[in-house]
């Protein structure tokens, strides 16, 4: 009786969850409706004297420098710089941050001693490191990597950090009694708990190695789309420029896109997707 | 006895580092590293005096002048476009790009559209730090509880007030992520603005320091950086304490039940 009532809200709830969006236009008309008021806006700016189209060339002329940049093979060895850098770095950073977090997590006396360390040094900016980049490496990969290492490995270590905490003390205690071992514990029990931890911690860390991989390109010089960036700005290739830099952008959507679907099926067993998925 | 112990775990770690730092550099001069007495001598010298005037102030206001702007206009931004659902769904992609967007991309062309001067300066910021604050809000106001919401209508709750005691103190724990976001986002982006085009202000300094192999004084610069960003996050949380203390209070209990 009573499950067939909660069968009966939950179908007036899912009836009204899809009634309320097909009121007017579909959400990806909308959408779409926003980009092409965006581009226009962009395409009229110039053309209506508001800014110089030395400074800001209108938005059809952008997109033609991007189709033309498609074309050449020196764009895509400056993306696959990049994504190299980017690529490196996060694997880096994921697997130190995981393997320091899962040690530090499982035991209370290194979480409560490394603690003040780790809050100190957390908020230090990474791109504070440039300088010391540009000493030891000068102007190649290695630079893009130090500064992409050190701001993912904090992203990791915390959410890594606050999964283990958020482990259940009688499943930990039910591991221990059924004489589990620090491996079979940390795989069976921790592990489990942790992935949702670790994969937001992965998707933030993502986004923000593109910043780095792009900003060390920018300041530092090494390869890839944000020395092309600095190049055409210094160069005055101004549509070019604005070209890249909606490739960058691209480039950071992607990532973002691809990071969300990994996540929703590395954890489709998962409570919080799972519950994502019938509603 | 038990205040030791907390003493031991809060210095022990930062105490074991400081001494290996400091026998790890007193043999032979290493040309990279300093020595810890040599860093803290040329820390207080480069740093207390006229320097914290012209470079180190300056930098600090147009990072909080940007960072309080970028904040005042996420929030309005965000809650005009959460309350809305068409608007909402307008917005959508563009500020999902925008987000997307590096943001140190667009200082080269804030140097077009504004020129090099402080103006500049404060737009990289709030160019940067406004996404994650106007899309956390928007995304505090679509998730309030729909019960909420229909409560303050039958009470006929409209207008100004919804918005004051309704929809901001629901969206504040969201909201106050973003914030967390845009203050690391924008010390990164007052560094790099001062880095590429400037001729004073903590980044252009610093990189002074690098290329003129100044090495101890380019350290020093990483510590002044090292140190407002934890001074930030340590202003970050007793903020976040007092604006947020109904709503740990409120977790406390639930977890307690």
């Amino acid at each position: 009786m009573t499950q067939t009532t909660e069968q009966s809200t939950r179908a007036a709830v899912k009836a009204k969850a899809s009634r309320v969006p097909s009121k007017g236009l579909p959400k990806w008309v909308l959408g779409l409706v926003g980009i092409v008021v965006f581009l226009g806006f962009w395409e009229l700016m110039p053309a209506l004297g508001v800014v110089q189209a030395k400074y800001l060339p209108p938005a059809s002329e952008v997109i033609a420098a991007l189709v033309t940049d498609l074309g050449l093979s020196a764009f895509w060895v400056a993306v696959g710089d990049t994504m190299a850098a980017w690529a490196i770095g996060l694997a880096i950073a994921v697997v130190a941050a995981l393997v320091l977090g899962l040690v530090i997590g499982m035991s209370p006396f290194l979480r409560r001693f490394t603690n003040s360390s780790i809050e100190f040094l957390r908020p230090i900016p990474s791109v504070a490191l440039i300088p010391l980049a540009v000493l030891l490496f000068g102007i190649k990969i290695e630079s893009s990597l130090l500064l992409i290492v050190y701001a993912c490995f904090w992203q990791v270590l915390i959410q890594v950090l606050y999964g283990v905490a958020d482990v259940d003390n009688v499943a930990m205690q039910t591991a221990r009694s059924y004489g589990f071992s620090y491996a079979q514990r940390v795989r069976d029990v921790v592990f489990p708990t942790m992935l949702p931890y670790l994969m937001t911690g992965i998707r933030l860390a993502a986004s923000v190695a593109l910043i780095l991989a792009i900003t060390a390109e920018l300041l530092i010089g090494s390869p890839g789309l944000g020395k092309e960036i600095a190049l055409a700005q210094s160069g005055g290739a101004i549509s070019g420029m604005y070209a890249l830099i909606l490739a960058t952008g691209f480039l950071g959507v992607g990532i973002n896109a691809v990071t969300r679907v990994v996540e929703k099926r590395v954890l489709s067993w998962h409570p919080s997707v799972r519950g994502e998925a019938t509603v | 006895m038990k205040t030791l112990k907390s003493f031991g775990y809060l210095l022990g770690l930062p105490l074991i580092l400081l001494a290996w730092w400091w026998l790890a550099t007193s043999g032979e001069p290493n040309f990279f590293v300093p020595t810890p007495a040599k860093l803290l001598t040329t820390f207080v010298e480069t740093w207390f005096g006229e320097r914290m005037l012209t470079d180190v102030l300056p930098s600090i206001m147009r990072l909080l002048v940007g960072v309080l702007a970028a904040i005042v206009l996420g929030i309005v931004l965000g809650l005009a476009v959460g309350l809305n659902r068409t608007l909402r769904a307008v917005t959508e992609p563009v500020f999902e790009f925008f987000r997307a967007l590096p943001p140190p991309v667009l200082v080269p062309v804030l140097m077009l559209l504004v020129g090099i001067n402080d103006g500049m300066k404060i737009a990289v910021i709030i160019s940067g730090c406004v996404w994650p604050v106007l899309l956390n809000t928007i995304e505090g106001v679509r998730s309030i509880d729909p019960v909420q919401n229909e409560t303050s209508r039958s009470y006929g709750i409209t207008g100004f007030s919804r918005i004051r005691y309704q929809i901001l103190p629901s969206a504040t724990p969201t909201i106050m992520a973003g914030v967390r976001q845009a203050l690391s986002i924008g010390l990164i982006l007052m560094v790099i603005s001062e880095m590429f085009a400037s001729s004073s202000g903590l980044g252009f300094t610093i990189v002074q320091f690098q290329r003129s192999f100044a090495v101890p004084e380019m350290w020093s610069g990483i510590v002044v950086l090292g140190l407002i960003g934890v001074a930030l996050s340590f202003i970050f949380q007793w903020v976040q304490r007092r604006v947020l203390r109904w709503y740990h209070g409120l977790k406390e209990v639930e977890n307690a039940v």
